[in-house]
């Protein structure tokens, strides 16, 4: 495995779009440090970044790679090696590229200036999404049969997540208003891994605007060690669950 | 300055004939009952370092009782301390503690009941029930004094400075921290309320009712239950006090109600809930404060007209104002928003296109409070960037039509 | 060698292939051949393990291939289209195949060599023409000498030197006890290469038999009139089954 995922990553390090996108996090994340000296205030502009921008790119991105990396893929498989670890070489390969993007581009930068712990909130938020986001590229590339439906795919997820389950959950509120939602909105928000990354970030950055028992109830438990352990179990299995059921799905697919 | 002059002229008119009498173990007098019984108005009791329990001691003299040391005055948490009722006098370094606790009873570590020209000052409070409580009383002078009380719950304990049917009343410089109401006034006119500190207090760090004409100046409300509350009441002038960290889902920096023809302008409003939170009230100056970092600047109940906001800065808040009516009988002018994203053509340092405060998202919060959970979520910069350019739930003429580009320079000014 | 039984395959409704059975032996070279859409790119990823047959087994040397890896050590692959990472070079390419078989020490370097490949180890994958690609699939399917080939398309796109000496090659795998499969539209160009020959037609295999017995039977001489005298034969004494 080791040794396939350095032709991988070796790939896609020289991709330019990982260049270019590297660049763009760095020179954003940096440009916002210059004009403001409040570092609470950068983080929060970046969480936008971290919520919209990188699950995007990450998702997108992913995707067409799948594709392109098609028949280097057939060329792998034609050789003694077993499909898992075509798949997982992929996987890390874009995953570990996007992620190193993220954290040269953002990261760098969030601890050259000084970001301190909502700083390394951001940073985690943002690598996980990463993750959660190239997982869910995967699944859509093997769900599929062409880049441009894989591509449909992706952004709908991506879309999906960003915006529509937003306004879902808001139906919900709106409707159950006159029950206490606290627990069940906990749920809810762990059905959305961009919800409970921005939640999780709230709760560093901006906690003045979670007023009200909500809030408090929130705090409560996102400030516990089971918060703690919730949060980051609720993100890995946002991970794995997508990147397993892609697995299984190439591992009877005909290439 | 006009309490001064009363109380001084006072002092100099029995001066000439003033002796002391000295109250502490080893002296020929050890209780300041004996001390009291032994002075004339215009004398002078010092008490010496030690610990007194004496129970309840009636003043009714004009005399001056001044504490030297650690002049300690222990209730054993049954007695009210001092119960004054003097034309004048004073009551000064001595340590009240552990008072009475009663529901009906209001026991004081000092209770003035129709008493004038009193100097209060420089006491220490702790753990008291009501610590100055005054009634029925004008001209007393409240300063330096600090009170404090580590109380567990609301019914435990009354007010740290209370007066009840007063007028010329002057607080200055005291602290209060752990009572129930900081401070608190009903029917208390004309009176001056003036760099006090009133800090984690169980309900309000001030409560006034029915306390027409007074001024309010240089106070500090910190992190108190519900922040301050004050009601029924007209001519008040509130000016460069800061209402700080009043926080929880009933809290309020300044909660105004049936409030009317007051001033309430350079103040300072910092991480409240709300930071105004304001209904039947009218006719109100808001001129040059500072709201910052709260979670609705301003609520405007639609029962308020002929409010004017005029010159604020409004910074950070998650919310800027938000009301529960459509109607607008108030005006809002000429103050700083942080998130204008208008322009200025003209260069006059005025906005050219108005700004509108109030948020679909704010609204939607308020009415079922679970969807705060969407707080900077896409969905909602989406909704509220459609809101402002069309408005469909939130009032179309509530509006700032000359907001400023630049903020206000509002230094704080008290000292 | 390898051993198909009863090998189907469908995507979707549609039937690519019906109940193969076929026994492929070393030292003998087969020539794949049928009409495009015939099914023979699906079978040949039914053997690599590309594709996923539906029903029946596959056997190479012996051994079930289903969920398997390893017999692919035996087998030499040339695609039809080879593509390769853009942005590796065709030194990392070989050098990666390498790595992939780190067990395999003796490599065969005789067709690098004979396209020049050698002296273009640092030209990136992106650079190349699709006859350069090619020649690196065909040198890529012979590097670990494997003792059973599969070229689909061999010649296709490649100049007639090179296409020469993948031939030459071909003959001596053959000859030195090989098994080799190869699919060509070109029929001419198979005939100095196979020993057998098996006609796929809407996923039946229609056909197989020795060469020189197809040649003797029909009387022709050219293999591609051979063929068409054979299958005239063989629609004339039983029409096709509508598919």
């Amino acid at each position: 495995m080791s040794r396939l995922l350095k032709y991988v990553f070796y790939d896609l390090l020289r991709d330019r779009f990982i260049l270019a996108y590297t660049l763009f996090l760095w020179v954003l994340t940096s440009v916002l440090f210059q004009f403001d000296a409040d570092a609470g205030k950068v983080i929060l502009s970046l969480m936008n970044v971290v919520l919209l921008v990188v699950p995007l790119v990450s998702i997108v991105f992913s995707t067409i790679h799948y594709f392109n990396s098609y028949e280097f893929m057939e060329l792998m498989l034609v050789q003694p090696i077993p499909r898992k670890v075509v798949f997982l070489s992929q996987y890390v390969g874009v995953a570990s590229s996007l992620a190193t993007a993220f954290g040269v581009g953002v990261g760098l930068p969030v601890m050259l200036f000084g970001g301190g712990a909502a700083g390394v909130a951001l940073l985690l938020s943002g690598l996980l999404l990463t993750l959660v986001f190239v997982s869910l590229a995967f699944l859509a590339a093997v769900l599929t049969p062409d880049k441009a439906r894989a591509i449909g795919l992706a952004l709908l997820f991506w879309i999906y997540f960003a915006l529509i389950y937003d306004g879902l959950l808001l139906w919900v509120v709106y409707t159950f208003s006159d029950y206490p939602l606290e627990k069940i909105t906990l749920v809810l928000i762990a059905m959305n891994p961009v919800d409970l990354a921005r939640i999780i970030l709230l709760l560093q950055l901006d906690i003045s605007a979670l007023m009200g028992y909500t809030g408090a109830f929130y705090q409560q438990f996102f400030g516990s060690i089971l918060g703690l352990v919730f949060s980051a179990g609720v993100l890995l299995i946002w991970i794995a669950l997508p990147l397993f059921a892609a697995y299984r799905l190439f591992a009877v697919k005909d290439l | 300055m006009r309490l001064f002059f009363i109380w001084g002229y006072f002092a100099l008119t029995v001066i000439a004939h003033a002796k002391t009498i000295v109250v502490g173990a080893g002296g020929t007098v050890t209780k300041i009952r004996e001390g009291i019984a032994l002075a004339s108005a215009g004398d002078t009791v010092l008490i010496r370092a030690g610990l007194y329990r004496e129970g309840n001691i009636l003043i009714k003299k004009s005399i001056v009782i001044r504490g030297e040391g650690q002049a300690v005055i222990d209730g054993d948490h049954k007695y009210e301390l001092f119960t004054v009722h003097a034309p004048g006098g004073s009551i000064s370094g001595l340590t009240f503690q552990n008072t009475g606790i009663a529901s009906i009873e209001d026991l004081a570590a000092i209770k003035v009941l129709e008493s004038t020209n009193l100097h209060l000052y420089r006491n220490t409070f702790i753990n008291c029930f009501f610590g100055i409580y005054l009634a029925n009383s004008s001209h007393i002078l409240i300063e330096e004094n600090q009170l404090t009380s580590d109380a567990a719950a609301e019914h435990q304990i009354g007010n740290g400075i209370h007066l009840w049917k007063c007028h010329h009343a002057t607080l200055r410089s005291n602290r209060v921290h752990g009572h129930r109401d900081g401070i608190y006034f009903e029917f208390v006119t004309q009176s001056l309320v003036t760099e006090n500190h009133s800090e984690g207090n169980m309900r309000y760090g001030l409560h006034f009712m029915f306390s027409h004409d007074d001024t309010y100046h240089g106070n500090t409300f910190l992190n108190n239950g519900a922040g301050v509350a004050v009601m029924y009441t007209k001519g008040v002038t509130m000016t460069h006090n800061r209402f700080v960290h009043n926080w929880g889902s009933s809290a309020y920096g300044l909660l105004l109600k049936d409030i009317r023809d007051s001033d309430i302008s350079h103040n300072e409003f910092i991480e409240n809930s709300i930071g105004i939170f304001m209904e039947g009230s009218s006719r109100n100056q808001f001129y040059q404060n500072e709201f910052r970092a709260n979670g609705y600047a301003i609520r405007l109940q639609a029962s308020c007209d002929e409010n004017r906001f005029r010159q604020n800065n409004f910074r950070q808040n998650t919310f800027d104002i938000i009301t529960n009516g459509s109607l607008v009988l108030n005006s809002i002018e000429s103050n700083y928003w942080d998130r204008y994203e208008g322009y200025d053509l003209t260069r006059d340092g005025v906005g050219d296109i108005p700004y509108r405060p109030v948020s679909l998202y704010g609204t939607l919060i308020d009415r079922m409070p679970t969807a705060v959970l969407l707080w900077r979520s896409f969905l909602v910069l989406l909704l509220d960037k459609a809101e402002r350019a069309a408005p469909a739930i939130t009032p179309e003429n509530l509006k700032d039509t000359t907001p400023a580009m630049k903020p206000y320079d509002l230094p704080p000014k008290h000292q | 060698m390898i051993c198909l039984q009863n090998i189907s395959k469908n995507f979707g409704k549609l039937p690519v292939l019906r109940n193969i059975q076929l026994e492929w032996r070393a030292g003998s070279s087969y020539g794949l051949i049928g009409p495009n859409g015939s099914g023979k790119t699906t079978l040949i990823k039914c053997i690599l393990g590309l594709a996923i047959p539906d029903a029946g087994t596959i056997h190479v040397d012996g051994q079930v291939i289903k969920n398997q890896e390893v017999y692919r050590k035996k087998i030499g692959y040339m695609p039809q289209i080879g593509r390769y990472p853009d942005n590796m070079t065709i030194g990392q390419v070989i050098n990666m195949m390498k790595a992939i078989r780190p067990d395999v020490t003796h490599v065969d370097e005789d067709l690098l060599r004979a396209f020049r490949l050698d002296a273009m180890a640092n030209k990136r994958m992106r650079t190349l023409s699709g006859g350069t690609r090619q020649k690196v699939s065909a040198a890529l399917a012979f590097l670990f000498s494997p003792p059973i080939l599969i070229l689909d398309e061999p010649t296709a796109g490649l100049d007639p030197i090179a296409s020469e000496a993948l031939k030459e090659k071909i003959a001596w795998a053959k000859e030195n006890g090989k098994l080799v499969v190869i699919t060509s539209h070109i029929l001419s160009d198979l005939e100095e290469l196979i020993t057998d020959i098996v006609y796929l037609h809407e996923g039946y295999v229609r056909y197989q038999n020795r060469v020189a017995t197809l040649m003797q039977d029909t009387g022709e001489m050219r293999l591609s009139r051979a063929i068409a005298h054979m299958l005239r034969a063989q629609q004339a004494a039983q029409p096709l089954p509508a598919a």
